[in-house]
């Protein structure tokens, strides 16, 4: 922002710079500035240019070409032509069946993980929020989960979930009694599904807890001592002042999680592979299915772009969701 | 009065301990089993009730999952991939961020825009294109193909962190440098990157772990096994002998041990990376 106020003087009578509409104030005092100005932009373009074509090139271009790819039958053997289709392979999908329990599926996911990581992330950033003994060790525990991969933290939890002789029956079954036989975890579709979303929950917690704890941190003390002496019990206190406070960052950690929830892949490719018979696919294994499985990348380019367009819109409604109250109120 | 204040605040305390404790176990307790299980023969790995201190700890695991499958070299390729990738994400989101942080010129909006882009859409949507591209470019069952790739999907995340970073730094620094003729990349070098060092650990731990833990891209474009990487190595362990669990989890230690030293040594870097993303955001 800054340089501007030295470079851009010269820049007032030129319409090519989107941005130089405040340099107006500042009349060209030097002849120089003019060459400066024209030096500094190239500079800048030579910044840029290296790393943003290399974004363009592997992430930008094939945004755009997954859309061009759904419309056609595509093939992959070289030499032979893809037939452009339309939007076959869009009303394709809406007759699939297994595409709608997809869909489902991933919809669970969302709706047991994002809600779980919110709320134990959040309570476990409040218990820290003080001067608890180990708050260190605390915090790297919690974390511990978000920095390994998810590859070992799937086969991890495949293991402890095993019917007979896995670590999760024994506690609930022989250990606490809590049901009466062992849980089919993986072979049935909304035990996986919850399985999965156990997996979700404890792999995600630390992330929305160090967001929230560097959240809660910033609320400023006297305003939380300030509801203390109004005699205000420490749950009213926590929704009156700490919770409108970290409302922006609550949205933020919201929106990521749903994002992050429609890119569930790892774990359901290694647990459960989308079976048993389909039952467990989610948007991504599915496609992933369709694309390198049966080599029809028209179909799965379709099923990828169904997926960015219900993140998209999911990720507006939300941010309008959140932004509505909090603009009323000021 | 002041007494039963006290007493009400160490029963808070012991609860908020109690509550934290709990929770610490349920999080560390799969890591202490998947240990365990490392070092167990495999009759043990499945018996009941589950033994947390092995009777018959072996490390035999360990060995055959190093020697088997090119086990090292697996560590080898992800040690390579993950090193290059960091090196040039950072340098090229460096780079870019500067651009945006200190410059005016047309066009900026909409890059930054592109960029933001770049880091709303889902990963993996891009899967199809981008294996028809690296077909194109002849990156498929190469390494290289992985650091172009991984490279490219860290820098708009990079740049959006280093950007803002970028702008904290007081103009008058930079100033002086100008007023002494040092030229754009002189103050870039000089100037801006040293100063940002925290914030350059921070992109560069992202990056390193990010391509380090990657599954799916080199899944998908890597068939040749010299060229596995961990990840892809660790999987392939399930599929094999999907009932050896002491040498899938003996390859997953291995595979994580370098993760957890990089975390524990980083540790501050880390959370106020990601806090800071966040809360600016």
């Amino acid at each position: 922002m800054r340089p501007s106020r030295l470079t851009a003087s010269s820049n007032s009578g030129t319409t090519s710079d989107p941005l130089g509409r405040s340099a107006t104030a500042l009349r060209p005092r030097f002849r120089s500035t003019s060459v400066r100005r024209r030096k500094e932009i190239t500079a800048a373009y030579l910044f840029l240019a290296p790393g943003f074509f290399l974004f363009a090139l592997v992430i930008l271009y094939p945004i755009v070409r997954a859309f061009q790819i759904s419309l056609f039958n595509w093939s992959i053997v070289p030499g032979t032509a893809s037939h452009f289709l339309g939007l076959h392979n869009y009303s394709r999908a809406i007759h699939d069946p297994i595409f709608w329990r997809a869909l489902e599926n991933t919809g669970f996911y969302m709706a047991v993980t994002v809600p779980g990581q919110i709320v134990l992330g959040l309570a476990t950033a409040v218990l820290l929020d003080a001067h608890v003994p180990g708050r260190g060790l605390f915090r790297t525990i919690y974390y511990l989960p978000v920095v390994t991969s998810w590859v070992v933290v799937s086969l991890l939890f495949q293991y402890l979930f095993i019917t007979d002789g896995g670590l999760a029956n024994w506690i609930l079954h022989d250990n606490l009694h809590l049901v009466g036989h062992n849980i089919d975890w993986l072979g049935t579709r909304w035990m996986a599904m919850i399985s999965l979303g156990i997996l979700g929950i404890w792999k995600g917690v630390g992330w929305a807890m160090v967001i929230f704890l560097a959240a809660l941190q910033g609320v400023p003390v006297e305003l939380k001592e300030a509801a203390a002496v109004d005699g205000a019990k420490a749950w009213a206190r926590f929704r009156a002042v700490s919770l409108p406070a970290i409302r922006p960052v609550i949205a933020f950690v919201t929106v990521m999680l749903v994002i992050g929830s429609f890119n569930v892949f790892i774990s359901v490719f290694l647990m459960t592979k989308g079976g048993p018979l389909d039952e467990t696919q989610v948007l991504l294994t599915y496609m992933y299915r369709w694309a390198f499985s049966y080599l029809d990348f028209g179909y799965g380019s379709a099923l990828s772009f169904i997926l960015t367009l219900i993140v998209f819109v999911l990720a507006l409604a939300q941010l309008r969701l959140f932004r509505r109250p909090a603009e009323a109120r000021s | 009065m002041v007494v039963g204040n006290v007493r009400r605040a160490h029963t808070v305390m012991s609860a908020r301990l109690a509550l934290l404790s709990a929770g610490a176990v349920v999080m560390i307790l799969p890591f202490a089993y998947m240990l365990s299980t490392s070092f167990k023969p495999n009759a043990l790995v499945l018996s009941i009730p589950p033994q947390f201190l092995p009777h018959h700890a072996t490390t035999s695991n360990y060995t055959q999952a190093w020697s088997s499958n090119q086990f090292g070299h697996y560590f080898v390729n992800s040690l390579w991939v993950a090193v290059v990738t960091t090196v040039a994400a950072v340098l090229l989101s460096a780079m870019m961020a500067y651009a945006l942080a200190r410059f005016r010129f047309p066009g900026r909006t909409v890059a930054f825009g592109l960029i933001l882009v770049g880091l709303m859409v889902p990963g993996l949507m891009m899967l199809i294109p981008q294996f028809l591209l690296a077909k194109k470019l002849l990156l498929l069952n190469s390494l290289w193909g992985l650091v172009v790739f991984y490279t490219g999907g860290n820098l708009a995340l990079n740049t959006f962190l280093l950007r803002s970073f970028f702008q904290d730094i007081p103009w008058e620094l930079e100033e002086a440098m100008v007023v002494d003729g040092g030229g754009p990349w002189t103050r870039f070098w000089r100037l801006i990157l040293p100063l940002s060092r925290p914030a350059l650990a921070v992109v560069a731990i992202f990056t390193f772990l990010a391509s380090w833990d990657e599954f799916t891209w080199a899944l998908t474009i890597i068939n040749d096994p010299s060229k596995y990487t961990l990840p892809i190595g660790i999987a392939l362990f399930q599929g094999q002998h999907s009932t050896s669990w002491g040498l899938v989890f003996a390859a997953s230690a291995i595979a994580i041990g370098p993760v957890i030293a990089i975390f524990a040594v980083f540790q501050r870097q880390f959370v106020s990376g990601i806090a800071t993303g966040a809360v600016k955001a």
